[in-house]
């Protein structure tokens, strides 16, 4: 045959090929000793590959790693590292922390969050302004005083229902919070407002504000945060989805 | 939950690990430092794409990391081929096999374990690795016959011409 190369062979000795290829190959290699012993012994090297480290996957599996599971509901110290410290230093350490190596919004948006989560996740009679039950409204309300169409994530997989929303300040001008409750009261909120700046980056950041767990994120114009009093991983997954749902 | 599909692959990933770094405390740390990326970076998988293939990606990005921090990493193939120490004459034995590995230069032997021991497709070890697939298949070469080389005790390493 006129056309063969060596990726052929890799791929022939790989079983990477389709049939047709594969049998021009098996013609080639009929009167080529060189290939075909080329072929044996890369055959042998994946095999001897197999042969010794496939053990490994019977092996138990160290506890440390599974601890990195946040599906345990428990997030090992080390992952933890830079929200442990601050939580070990206080809120004043963590202000600190970012107005010296972050910008102000990054700051910013966590740490209102956290307040709007902590003035009303407790509250009982007057927890939103505008109820689940007139979710259009709602949506369209809010849209409108953020001047940008809002999503309403559905967390009803993750246990949390819609409770409400409710129309705040954000940093340059309007902000809103909605609210998730679970079937024992814990509540969730998503604070959402617009970014006061070009930020600095879009990342998917943690905060630990007092005892207030917020993911947060840039997203175009809007600033996204997640906020309840509960451990990293939990919140962590609620978060993975919100943020998925808003970025399908 | 997502993460429990991810701790489906810690098996597999140990297994890659273990054989990338030939040491299990320190392919341990390597799967570790993987998973807490791969937790911390999880809103960014796309449901849908395949999980391992982007759990590999992680890995290597990880492990590239290491290798800068520990000036391992070699600027290039060719340059790293000739830099190796001269392979030992001993007659080859399976047990022989992790140290033949460290012979080899950490780009081919990702290319290597990837395609011989996790049976990646190219086009998938070209993803993972961010690498044209042209550049897979010369790192898998040499990566072949410097093993070769090494566990038939020749110095000499040439690389096999394409049968034209």
């Amino acid at each position: 045959m006129s056309n063969l190369s060596e990726t052929d062979l890799h791929a022939y000795a790989d079983g990477q090929l389709d049939d047709a290829r594969r049998v021009q190959v098996e013609a080639h290699l009929a009167h080529d000793a060189a290939a075909t012993e080329s072929v044996r012994v890369w055959r042998a090297q994946n095999e001897a590959l197999r042969a010794f480290y496939n053990p490994v996957l019977n092996e138990p599996v160290p506890q440390r790693l599974l601890a990195a599971r946040p599906s345990w509901g428990r997030w090992p110290y080390y992952a933890l590292a830079a929200g442990v410290m601050a939580m070990s230093f206080g809120l004043g350490w963590v202000t600190h922390s970012y107005r010296s190596d972050r910008s102000a919004e990054a700051a910013a948006l966590p740490r209102r969050a956290a307040v709007a989560y902590a003035v009303y996740a407790p509250e009982v009679r007057h927890p939103v302004e505008v109820g689940a039950d007139q979710q259009d409204h709602l949506v369209k309300w809010l849209s409108k005083r953020l001047g940008n169409e809002l999503k309403v994530p559905v967390l009803t997989q993750q246990g949390f229902d819609l409770v409400g929303g409710r129309l705040l300040p954000g940093g340059k001008g309007p902000g809103a919070q909605l609210m998730y409750q679970d079937n024992k009261g814990q509540r969730i909120t998503l604070y959402i407002s617009l970014r006061d700046a070009e930020p600095r980056d879009t990342a998917f950041r943690f905060s630990q504000e007092d005892k207030v767990a917020v993911f947060y994120w840039i997203d175009g114009k809007l600033g996204y945060a997640l906020s309840g009093e509960m451990d990293r991983a939990s919140l962590l997954a609620v978060a993975s989805v919100v943020y998925r749902q808003l970025n399908p | 939950m997502e993460s429990a599909s991810i701790a489906e692959h810690i098996p597999r990933l140990r297994r890659y690990a273990r054989a990338l770094s030939g040491d299990s405390h320190r392919a341990d740390d390597l799967v570790q430092d993987t998973l807490e990326r791969a937790l911390a970076k999880f809103h960014l998988w796309r449901r849908g794409s395949d999980l391992r293939a982007w759990l590999f990606t992680i890995m290597h990005n990880v492990f590239i990391n290491q290798l800068k921090a520990r000036r391992e990493l070699a600027l290039d193939d060719a340059v790293a081929d000739g830099l190796q120490s001269a392979p030992q004459s001993d007659p080859f034995e399976l047990r022989d096999l992790d140290a033949a590995l460290r012979q080899l230069p950490p780009e081919q032997r990702e290319v290597l374990l990837l395609v011989g021991l996790e049976q990646l497709s190219y086009a998938e070890v070209s993803k993972a690795l961010g690498i044209p697939v042209g550049t897979v298949m010369s790192r898998l070469s040499r990566g072949r016959e410097r093993l070769r080389a090494v566990v038939s005790g020749s110095a000499n390493v040439t690389s096999l011409k394409a049968v034209k």
